[in-house]
């Protein structure tokens, strides 16, 4: 039994704009179909906009789909919310749920007495987590006057404290700074480790942080997964393109359209720095090189750095969306 | 992966437990301004009706019908400020999402909130009826206490059940919620007869007013407490107290189907989780 499993999964948001009146439709999610097995960490890699936050929110049993079907824990979402519930918890970024006059045991105390679990076990529960997380002497703290690292541990170990079997982990380093983000991972691998049939979804836009945590990831665009494996198969569909990495001088008229136009090349990413500019650009092959390098050659533009590097997730996420995150993002904006 | 199973009733009870300490112990023990802004100042009103009355000529009875309206204006205030739009701000600051993942009922959750609130203003409303007295001389004529106990208990079973399902309704209307709450405060201070007897109105606008339970249960309250209360009374206590039963039964079923109905909209529409984030 898959611990996820989604089949042709939508999701159509009904909107009204208030000004004109007019109904619309937005897509967030659209046939997705997914099937997580237990002890799997998967990780949802997508722009702001694309689905993920609306996938999670339809396996917590917070919304209902639009079409399709999703089971977690071989318990389908719609007809049994209640058999699904004990099984799972969920930690999101940013998040300030909670209340701010209580202290941080109190806080865990109050949600774990909702899963029905003991006192004296909770509470032992807390100090043990509060401990692997760096909380220890902040259990009487008011949660008011945590920082927002500190804040967003006492939710990890609010989700983590139930034991779920499925924990849904919504852009859990949102927020934080790269310390407290470096801790949060370190805290969800060795919890995974020591739980070899817990699943673990949890949703990103650091390519980093998929890259480093989940054991398989898929990509999401547009309510749609374009693509879902382990990091390193994703990034082996990239083993023929090479990636090059070029510090230059002024481009003296040299405009990217122009580079961009060079047969063989895939991508070109611009960006301007101090006397001249950085261009990343991905080739279908390396003897694509010497053909750039000619016609910057031709323009006299000056080169001071040129590398070669390995592929990313989010080369992946470029080649398979055809922008980079932060594009997409971008126009999702607008 | 819950390593114990607790039944249903425990659930239940745990949870109401649960979400009745933030009012009960944190508020309590952690915002002591409320011994300023939920007893002292709502004084400032009772003194100015006992001046009034005082300066009138009004029977003696009078003062102490008011110090008892003013005891329970915080029943008042506490379900419209803290009970009714407060799933509307669980909503806001994300906590609404987790209630409703949890495994337990949301039932429970608002049960938590009113035994929560109920307790916490019971507290500031034996302090306005103490200094009340204390002030004006209030002169009490109590017959039976457990009829007292019972009227009590009956308003704050159909106040709280009121309270219980208004919080759905305002959890659907969104921000427009906190107006409603602006618009059923002063209203309700003047039909429920907080500072007189309710007789005093149309006896069809006190009928009408009666489907606010602290109208009954004030009015039988007066009656349970005072000598001369009886004589102005707006219709008998076992009647009220029927009343109340009534309301009682209504409110609590109806916050139960309006909590399923809300429920069951929210996650159709995506309501639930709009929060802050």
């Amino acid at each position: 039994m898959q611990a996820i499993r989604t089949q042709q999964l939508g999701r159509i948001y009904k909107l009204r704009d208030r000004k004109k009146g007019e109904a619309r439709e937005l897509v967030a999610l659209a046939d997705v179909d997914l099937e997580v097995p237990p002890g799997e960490l998967l990780g949802l890699l997508g722009p702001n906009g694309a689905g993920k936050t609306t996938l999670i929110k339809i396996l917590t049993t917070l919304l209902g789909p639009s079409s399709g079907r999703a089971w977690v824990a071989g318990h389908d979402v719609v007809q049994e919310p209640q058999q699904i519930r004990p099984l799972i918890n969920m930690v999101s970024g940013g998040e300030y749920s909670g209340y701010g006059l209580l202290t941080v045991r109190e806080n865990l105390w109050m949600f774990s007495q909702f899963y029905g679990i003991p006192s004296k076990l909770a509470n032992q529960r807390i100090r043990d987590l509060l401990g692997v997380v760096g909380l220890s002497d902040r259990l009487n703290t008011k949660t008011s006057e945590l920082s927002t690292g500190l804040r967003q541990k006492m939710n990890i170990v609010r989700g983590f404290m139930t034991e779920p079997r499925v924990l849904f982990l919504d852009e859990p380093t949102l927020g934080l700074d790269v310390g407290a983000a470096r801790d949060v991972r370190a805290f969800i691998r060795d919890w995974m480790r020591q739980r070899p049939e817990a699943t673990v979804l949890l949703t990103t836009h650091y390519m980093v942080e998929a890259d480093e945590l989940c054991d398989r990831v898929a990509i999401i665009n547009g309510g749609r997964v374009l693509a879902c494996d382990s990091p390193a198969v994703l990034k082996r569909q990239l083993q023929r393109e090479a990636i090059f990495e070029l510090e230059v001088g002024p481009l003296n008229g040299v405009t990217p359209d122009q580079l961009q136009a060079i047969p063989g090349v895939r991508r070109l990413v611009h960006r301007p720095a101090e006397g001249g500019a950085a261009l990343e650009f991905m080739l279908e092959e390396e003897s694509v090189l010497p053909a750039v390098m000619g016609r910057l050659a031709d323009g006299g533009v000056a080169l001071r750095h040129l590398q070669n590097r390995e592929p990313t997730l989010e080369d992946v996420f470029v080649k398979l969306v055809g922008m980079r995150m932060e594009e997409v993002e971008g126009d999702a904006v607008d | 992966m819950l390593s114990t199973s607790p039944t249903r009733l425990g659930l239940f009870l745990q949870t109401v437990v649960a979400r009745a300490y933030p009012r009960i112990i944190a508020q309590h023990r952690r915002e002591r301004s409320w011994i300023f802004f939920e007893v002292l100042l709502p004084m400032l009103a009772v003194s100015a009706y006992v001046f009034v009355y005082r300066a009138i000529g009004a029977p003696e009875s009078y003062v102490g019908f008011v110090v008892v309206g003013g005891a329970m204006i915080a029943f008042w205030a506490n379900i419209l400020w803290q009970m009714s739009s407060q799933l509307f701000w669980e909503k806001e600051n994300g906590n609404l999402s987790l209630y409703v993942m949890a495994p337990t009922s949301l039932m429970a959750i608002l049960l938590g909130m009113a035994v929560g609130g109920m307790s916490a203003t019971l507290l500031r409303a034996i302090g306005i009826v103490l200094l009340g007295t204390l002030f004006f001389h209030v002169q009490f004529s109590l017959g039976s206490v457990w009829l007292l106990f019972l009227t009590f208990t009956l308003t704050m079973v159909a106040l709280y059940g009121m309270g219980m399902m208004f919080s759905s309704l305002f959890l659907l209307l969104n921000r427009e919620a906190w107006h409603l709450s602006n618009l059923a405060q002063e209203p309700v201070y003047l039909f429920s007869g907080f500072y007189f007897p309710v007789k005093s109105l149309d006896f069809w606008v006190a009928l009408g007013a009666s489907i606010i339970p602290l109208t009954l249960g004030l009015d039988a309250l007066r009656q349970l407490v005072f000598a001369e209360g009886a004589a102005i009374g707006f219709l008998s206590v076992p009647l009220e107290l029927a009343g109340l039963a009534v309301l009682s039964v209504v409110f609590v079923v109806g916050s139960r189907r309006m909590l399923a109905h809300m429920e069951k909209l929210a996650i159709r529409e995506g309501r639930l989780t709009e929060s802050r984030r």
